[in-house]
């Protein structure tokens, strides 16, 4: 990369930084691989979920936070198409009565993206310095894949990671389930898709399931674990950053499948 | 007849998973119609662009409504029909039994129609002593079965091939039909040599509409069956029950949102039957009823122009929208206790009924957002469903834990310090929960994750916190 380094507003997401904070690290290594210098503004959450539970000047008020930390940086990163779909698509509709804050919405929305689409459409990155054993299926998480037409990017890189085999799943278009809230609100509900998707990942036989999302691979990881399966299950900037040995499987303990090997 | 109701959706899905039959049944319609609405698709390169110009189509039709329901009731009139406007269910109830009295009318034949379904037009004629029957095959077997639809195009798509071949058997005997036919062709061959006799004694033909056309004064119906044509041309009279979004500008519009609609809703690039009705029978005329009426209801309708739900006025009933919902796929259409289900049942639903006893609807929703992604008319589903949650949220039909769970949760979001004081205690409390392991079987307050999944415990320290060590380690000492 030439110039000078892009400044990055790393939004990492109340999922990943309350579970996972691997996640946020390897989103971290990504960028920072890439040139970028990354930036950890105190964030609390997107407001997705008072957004879609209609508390919609709860979601407003979260929002202008959000804004108020981020728009001074280059760009907005999240792992995640979920939370970026919420910030570039959805702040600037919350807004769209309030000219002052609809016009902050906009602009932080055009610089906000999803981790693996901004590291290959904005970044141009096209190798990843990674390795990972064994057969993978991905899936594309339903904001990601149709809000920001996240599908090709995460495989393109995917492909450079040595040693790594990667299984299409077929139903990797159908959600898994999750729905933020919907999980616990219509449970039973939600179970049911979410065994869908399980019989759909053990019929691959892919070792490891790869996502762009905390909320879905909690998901998957969940049913897979409760129905006694062995895949494994992580976030694909893990996978991409090389750091799967810096933390177990999702849901799991000790060793990694990787090491194993 | 009471069946279910929309504010039990929770009970009635546990019920519909529950239900081997159905299950199996949703599996062939999910295997069935996603892939050859896919196939349609990729086979004709305009089709994206036809949808944006059906949409554009539309936006325009719902801008001048009251213009072009004029020029099509006048155009109408011209060509010997009647066209009349019903503002409530109750009011076209009412327009179609005083036209079956008139006829004189004990049997009427039926096409398929949502709008019939819509103002429980069955039950009514049965009370008032007309016998309607469904000629569409599926609207008959659900007739038989005394079911609502659970589909807007496959009425009986919840029905497996076993349960129909039961039900002819049951209902067929009056015919001499001992037979229990399992092959697919044996058992639809029963059922036309059934419905035959009952066009030619029916006094009255009712049917839907999928377009009413301005400019001619047209209804045009599609059908893959031919009922529609044996149910409209037989009697002598002939009602097309239909909703005043249905009209477009030309027959040319029409065929636009025509070649969209097959593609969308079975993946054929056309349907068997595409038939226009202009007015009744004029001399010369070998066929065709002698009276022509057009029922046009509102219920709803026009209210809903102007606000956030005007999209929804789009929609033409393809039901790709349930095909592709991942929901629908689990708990098919009877679970959401309304005519309309599905997605855009979702919508339209709390639209025409009120919230209060529909907010389910829109909130089983996982926003997925297939849905909107499939849909011909691009009608943003989710984001009305959503528009239908605040709704619910500002009136208070939503469930009053949930919205102080929110209320609280969202006071606590926009208070950095405090959410992080939060979150490192909860992260360290259910890592101490977890005990070492990986995840938990049992979680207090999360019974409904837990009942079927794991949850996974957090790593330990939330990644601010860790951030912000490794920060500090990294600076130089002062």
């Amino acid at each position: 990369m030439t110039g000078k380094p892009k400044n990055i507003g790393l939004f990492v997401t109340c999922l990943a930084d309350l579970f996972r904070p691997t996640v946020g690290f390897a989103a971290v290594k990504l960028l920072e691989d890439a040139g970028c210098r990354v930036h950890v503004p105190t964030q609390t959450c997107c407001g997705q979920p008072a957004f879609n539970a209609g508390a919609r000047a709860n979601a407003q008020a979260i929002a202008r936070g959000v804004i108020a930390a981020f728009e001074r940086f280059d760009y907005v990163v999240a792992p995640s198409g979920s939370c970026a779909g919420m910030i570039g698509k959805h702040y600037p509709e919350l807004f769209q009565d309030d000219p002052t804050w609809s016009k902050r919405a906009r602009a932080l929305g055009i610089k906000t993206f999803e981790l693996v689409s901004f590291l290959t459409d904005v970044l141009g990155v096209r190798a990843v310095d990674a390795a990972f054993e064994g057969k993978v299926t991905y899936h594309d998480s339903c904001s990601g894949l149709r809000e920001l037409n996240v599908k090709r990017q995460p495989r393109q890189l995917l492909r450079q990671v040595e040693g790594l085999e990667l299984v299409e799943l077929p139903s990797a278009e159908e959600c898994c389930g999750f729905g933020g809230t919907f999980c616990v609100k219509y449970a039973d509900i939600s179970i049911d898709i979410v065994e869908r998707k399980r019989k759909d990942i053990v019929a691959t036989g892919a070792g490891t399931l790869l996502a762009g999302d905390l909320g879905c691979l909690m998901n998957m990881a969940g049913r897979l674990h409760r129905a006694g399966g062995d895949v494994e299950v992580r976030h694909v900037a893990e996978v991409l950053a090389g750091m799967t040995d810096d933390a177990p499987p999702i849901g799991d303990t000790g060793p990694t499948r990787a090491r194993e090997d | 007849m009471e069946f279910m109701q929309a504010r039990k959706f929770k009970d009635n899905a546990r019920e519909a998973m529950a239900d081997r039959n159905l299950q199996s049944a949703l599996a062939q319609l999910k295997g069935g119609f996603i892939p050859r609405r896919q196939e349609a698709a990729d086979r004709l390169p305009e089709f994206d662009a036809l949808r944006d110009r059906a949409r554009e189509l539309k936006d325009h039709v719902l801008a001048n409504l009251d213009v072009y329901l004029e020029t099509f009731e006048e155009n109408c009139r011209a060509a010997g029909g009647q066209v009349h406007w019903c503002a409530t269910a109750e009011d076209a109830r009412a327009a179609i039994l005083g036209i079956c009295r008139e006829a004189g009318a004990r049997t009427v034949t039926k096409g398929k129609s949502m709008v019939a379904e819509e103002i429980h037009l069955n039950g009514f004629l049965e009370r008032h002593g007309i016998t309607p029957v469904e000629t569409d095959l599926g609207e008959y077997i659900i007739q038989l079965a005394e079911e609502p639809p659970s589909h807007i195009i496959g009425p009986a798509v919840h029905k497996t091939k076993d349960q129909v071949s039961d039900l002819f058997l049951a209902h067929h005997r009056q015919y001499g039909k001992t037979v229990r036919q399992t092959e697919p062709g044996a058992i639809i061959n029963e059922a036309r040599e059934v419905l035959r006799q009952k066009y030619f004694d029916a006094d009255v033909g009712i049917t839907g509409a999928n377009f009413l056309v301005a400019e001619t004064g047209s209804t045009i119906i599609v059908t893959n069956e031919g009922n529609g044509d044996l149910t409209q041309t037989l009697p002598r009279t002939h009602i097309v029950v239909t909703s005043i979004e249905k009209v477009v500008p030309t027959l040319e519009d029409a065929s636009t949102i025509l070649r969209v609609l097959a593609r969308s809703a079975t993946g054929q690039d056309f349907s068997a039957y595409t038939t226009l009705s202009t007015g009744g029978r004029r001399d010369g005329d070998l066929d065709g009823p002698e009276n022509f009426h057009v029922v046009l209801l509102d219920n709803g309708r026009s209210a809903m122009l102007g606000t956030e739900f005007q999209d929804m006025l789009r929609c033409i009933r393809c039901g790709a929208c349930m095909n592709h919902c991942p929901v629908y796929h689990s708990v098919g259409g009877h679970s959401y206790g309304a005519v309309y289900v599905g997605p855009m049942g979702a919508v339209l639903t709390p639209s025409l009924e009120g919230i209060d006893d529909a907010r389910h609807l829109p909130s089983a929703s996982t926003f997925c957002g297939r849905c909107e992604s499939v849909c011909p008319m691009r009608i943003p589903l989710p984001k009305m469903m959503r528009h239908w949650r605040e709704r619910a949220y500002d009136s208070g039909a939503s469930a009053a834990m949930e919205r102080w769970g929110v209320d609280i949760w969202a006071w606590t979001a926009r208070r950095p310090w405090l959410y992080e004081a939060g979150a490192r205690l909860a992260v360290r409390l259910l890592k101490r929960l977890g005990r070492g392991r990986g995840r938990l079987r049992r979680l207090p307050l999360a019974g409904g994750w837990t009942r079927g999944r794991d949850f996974p415990v957090p790593e330990g320290r939330t990644f601010q916190e860790q951030w912000r060590a490794r920060r500090r380690a990294a600076r130089p000492a002062p």
